[in-house]
C-alpha cells in the first residue's frame, strides 16, 4: 500500500546508528594517532593564553587520568564512546574552565535555526525556478530571466559570503557586517529584537542560497524534461486537465522524487558550506565555534563540534529516507 | 461483424468524426519524417473502426493527430478534423480542453506507463470527471467509480490502490474504466491490448468491446493483429508509410482484399489461412524522410507498374464502401486489363 513499512524503518535506523557508529570511531582514531601529545598541546595552550603556568605536570597527569589515557586502547575506545554518546566533550579550552557541551548548546540553535531557514529556500527556490524552466507555458521572459539569477551557481559559498559583505555591508551599508543581532541587545521575542535578527540574517542566508539553489534548478529541469515524455503525461493531457494542475499533480509530483533523494547526499556540502559562511560572519553558530576551535587547537571542542555535525547530518539524513516512502509509494515495496 | 438494427442503421449514417489530408510530420535534423502522410476517413456513429498496419506505419501518430496529442519535434503539418461538427485542428487550446475526454477519449498504447505512478488508481479517474463537471460530492463520485470499475470487471479492492500494486491487465482495464467515464462521443484505443500476454489480451479485448456496446461510443481501435481486429471492428482501415491504403468493411476486406498490401496482412493471420511465409520482405523499405514518388508500395509490391513510380493512386471508393488506393483497379473495381493478381496470392 506504499508508505512506511516495519521493515524499511529499521533498516534506515541501522545505518543511521551505523553511520554515527563509524564516525565516531574514526574521530577517536584521528585523535589518537594525531602527532604529538594534544593534552601537553592543550595545557601548553591553555597557560599562553591565561599566563597559568604552576602546576603544569599536575594538570597534564590530571587530564591523562580524566580522559582515561593511561588506560589500554579498547578501554579507552569504550569510554570515549560512552563520553560522546552522552555529550560530555570535557572541558573546552578557549572558554575554560566551561565545558564543551555548554558552548555547543548556546551555538547549536544559531545554526539550525540559519539551516531551517536556508534549506527549505534553496529546496523550493531551486525547485521552483527548474520545473519554471521545463514548464511548456512559462512566460517567455521570465524563462530568460531564471537562468540569469543563477551566476552565482558553484561559486564557494564564503566567496559569495566575503563579495556580499563587501558591497552590501561594507560599500552599501544595508546590512551589518557581522553577527546574528545587534551589538547589546538581549535575544527577546520583540519586533526590535526579531527584525534586527533578520536584518543581520539575510547577508549569511543569500550567500548560501545564491550558490546551491542553481543545482537543483539544473536538477529539476532535468527531471521535468525526462517526466514530460512519460505516458502518464500524455494521458493527463488527453483527458483535458487544467494545464496548471497537470504542472504541478503530474509533472512536478513525480520529477521531485530523484530530488529529494538527492537532499540527503547534498546535506552534506550544505553542512560544510555553512561552517565556513558562519565563520566569515561571525554567526556564533557551530561553524563559528569549529572556526575558533580549530585556530586555537581545542581539542575537546574540535572532536565535540565534529560529532555534533556529524549526528546533525545523521539524523537528518534518516529523516529524509523516512519521509521519502511517504512521498513515493513504490519506495518501501522495492525495499523488500 | 455486428449484425446491425433498423436503428443502428440508421445511426451508422451520420459522421461523427471526419478527417480529411491529416499529415503529420516529425521534425529531425536529417529531415522531417513524413509520419502521417495525408490521411483521410470518416468514422460513423456507433461504429468500431479498425486501423492496421505494421508498426512504424504512422497508426499512433495519426491518432495523436486527431487528439491533438503530437509532441514534439512531431507537428500537424496540415489537415482538419471535424468532430460532431467543430473542427478541432483550428480550435484553440483552452476551447479544446473543454472537448476532451467529454468527446473524445484515448485509450492508450502503454498503459503499463500511463498511469500516474504517484496518484491512487481512483483519483486519476475523478480528476477527469472533476475536471469537466466541476467539484461533486465525495461518496457519488466514489459510486460512480465502483460502478465503472464493474463495467470493465475491477474488484472494488483497487480503489485505494497505487499503479504498480496492479497488474498489466488491471491497469489496462483502469484506462478502459478512465476512457468511458464520461460516455465520451469517440473513444481511440491505441493497441490497448498489444502489450498484455495473449489470455488477458482476449480477455480486455472482449471487455472492451462489450463496453463499447453497452455505451452506443463509436470507436477507433488501432491494432496491427489482423486477427484480433476481425472479431472487433465494422471496418477496416489499413495503413502503409503513413498513407491508408484501403478501407473497407471487415467481412469484405478478409474475402476480398484489394491492395496487394492487405492481401499480404491478411495472408499472415495462422488461423484464417495456413500461414505462409511472406512473399514481400517485411519492413517499410524506403526512408520515411524520403518517400519515392508515385504509389508508397511501389518498392515492395509484386504488381509494380510503369506508372506506379510516378503517380501515387488516391484513395477512391471502387466498390460499395470498399476504398483502395492502387493502379490494378478500375473505377468499377475490376481488375485492369493484363494483371493477373491471383498469381500473387
Ligand atoms: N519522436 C519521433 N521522432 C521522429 N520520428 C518519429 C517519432 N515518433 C515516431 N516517429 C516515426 O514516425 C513513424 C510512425 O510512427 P508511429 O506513429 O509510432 O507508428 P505506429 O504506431 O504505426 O507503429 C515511424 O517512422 C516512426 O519512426
Ligand atoms: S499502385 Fe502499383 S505499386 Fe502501388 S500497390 Fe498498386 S500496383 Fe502496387
Ligand atoms: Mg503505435
Amino acid at each position: 500500500m506504499g508508505g512506511l513499512t516495519l521493515n524499511y524503518i529499521i533498516r534506515r535506523v541501522l545505518i543511521f546508528l551505523l553511520t554515527v557508529w563509524v564516525s565516531i570511531t574514526i574521530i577517536f582514531m584521528v585523535a589518537r594517532l594525531a602527532p604529538g601529545d594534544p593534552i601537553s598541546a592543550m595545557v601548553a595552550q591553555a597557560s599562553a593564553s591565561m599566563g597559568v603556568v604552576e602546576n603544569q605536570d599536575a594538570i597534564i597527569e590530571g587530564w591523562k587520568e580524566y580522559f582515561g589515557l593511561n588506560d589500554p586502547i579498547p578501554i579507552q575506545y569504550v569510554k570515549f564512546l560512552g563520553n560522546l554518546l552522552t555529550f560530555d566533550f570535557g572541558p573546552s579550552l578557549i572558554a575554560f574552565p566551561a565545558r564543551v557541551s555548554e558552548l555547543i548548546a548556546r551555538a547549536l540553535p544559531w545554526s539550525i535555526g540559519l539551516g531551517l531557514v536556508t534549506l527549505p529556500l534553496i529546496f523550493f527556490i531551486g525547485n521552483l525556478f527548474g520545473a519554471l524552466l521545463a514548464w511548456r507555458r512559462t512566460p517567455g521572459p521570465l524563462k530568460a530571466f531564471i537562468p540569469m539569477t543563477m551566476i552565482f551557481t558553484s561559486l564557494p559559498s564564503v566567496l559569495a559570503g566575503l563579495v556580499f559583505i563587501f558591497v552590501f555591508a561594507f560599500r552599501m551599508k544595508l546590512f551589518p557586517i557581522a553577527g546574528p543581532f545587534g551589538r547589546g541587545m538581549q535575544p527577546s521575542f520583540t519586533i526590535e529584537f526579531i527584525s534586527s535578527l533578520i536584518h543581520h540574517g539575510i547577508l549569511p542566508v543569500a550567500s548560501l542560497v545564491i550558490v546551491s539553489f542553481g543545482f537543483w534548478t539544473l536538477g529539476m529541469r532535468g527531471m521535468m524534461v525526462t517526466t514530460e515524455g512519460e505516458d502518464y503525461m500524455t494521458l493527463a493531457d488527453a483527458k483535458g486537465l487544467p494545464p496548471f494542475y497537470v504542472l504541478y499533480r503530474y509533472q512536478v509530483r513525480n520529477a521531485i522524487l530523484p530530488q529529494v533523494t538527492a537532499l540527503a547526499i547534498a546535506l552534506r556540502t550544505l553542512g560544510a558550506g555553512q561552517i565556513l559562511v558562519e565563520a566569515i560572519f561571525s554567526y556564533r553558530g557551530i561553524g563559528t565555534l569549529i572556526y575558533t576551535s580549530i585556530r586555537n587547537q581545542d581539542y575537546n571542542t574540535i572532536q565535540g563540534t565534529s560529532f555534533v555535525v556529524i549526528l546533525f547530518t545523521a539524523v537528518s539524513v534518516l529523516i529524509i529516507d523516512l519521509i521519502y516512502p511517504l512521498i513515493d509509494p513504490r519506495i518501501s515495496l522495492e525495499g523488500n | 461483424m455486428a449484425e446491425a438494427s433498423g436503428q443502428d442503421v440508421q445511426r451508422r449514417q451520420r459522421k461523427v468524426l471526419e478527417v480529411r489530408n491529416l499529415r503529420v510530420h516529425y521534425e529531425t535534423p536529417t529531415g522531417d519524417v513524413i509520419a502521417v502522410a495525408g490521411i483521410d476517413f470518416d468514422l460513423y456513429d456507433g461504429e468500431t473502426l479498425g486501423l492496421v498496419g505494421e508498426s512504424g506505419s504512422g497508426k499512433s501518430t495519426a491518432a495523436y493527430g486527431i487528439l491533438k496529442l503530437v509532441q514534439p519535434p512531431g507537428r500537424i503539418v496540415e489537415g482538419n478534423v471535424v468532430l460532431d461538427g467543430d473542427e478541432l485542428v483550428t480550435m484553440n487550446d483552452s476551447n479544446f480542453r473543454q472537448l476532451r475526454w467529454t468527446k473524445l477519449a484515448l485509450i492508450p498504447q502503454g498503459a503499463m506507463n500511463s498511469l500516474n505512478p504517484t496518484m491512487r488508481v481512483h483519483r486519476q479517474i475523478t480528476d477527469a470527471i472533476e475536471a469537466h463537471e466541476g467539484k461533486q460530492d465525495k461518496e457519488e463520485l466514489r459510486q460512480r467509480v465502483l460502478d465503472l470499475f464493474r463495467m470493465v470487471g475491477l474488484p472494488q479492492r483497487l480503489y485505494n490502490m497505487f499503479p504498480h500494486e496492479l497488474s498489466g491487465g488491471m491497469k489496462q482495464r483502469v484506462c478502459i474504466a478512465m476512457g468511458i467515464a464520461l460516455h465520451p462521443t469517440v473513444i481511440i484505443a491505441d493497441e490497448s491490448t498489444s502489450a498484455l500476454d495473449v489470455v488477458v489480451q482476449r480477455v480486455v479485448a472482449q471487455t472492451m468491446l462489450r463496453v463499447k456496446k453497452a455505451l452506443g461510443v463509436s470507436m477507433i481501435m488501432i491494432g496491427h493483429d489482423m486477427g484480433l481486429m476481425a472479431q472487433m471492428v465494422d471496418r477496416i482501415a489499413v495503413m502503409y508509410a503513413g498513407k491508408l491504403v484501403e478501407v473497407s468493411p471487415v467481412e469484405t476486406i478478409f474475402e476480398d482484399p484489394l491492395h496487394p498490401y492487405s492481401q499480404v496482412l491478411i495472408e499472415s493471420i495462422p488461423s484464417l489461412k495456413e500461414r505462409k511465409p511472406l512473399k514481400i520482405t517485411e519492413g517499410i523499405t524506403h526512408d520515411p524522410r524520403n518517400p519515392p514518388p508515385g504509389c508508397i508500395f511501389q518498392l515492395r509490391c509484386p504488381f509494380v507498374m510503369e506508372h506506379c513510380r510516378s503517380e501515387a493512386p488516391p484513395l477512391r471508393e471502387v466498390k460499395a464502401r470498399h476504398q483502395v488506393a492502387c493502379h490494378l483497379y478500375n473505377d468499377d473495381g475490376s481488375l485492369i486489363e493484363g494483371v493477373k493478381v491471383e498469381a500473387a496470392v
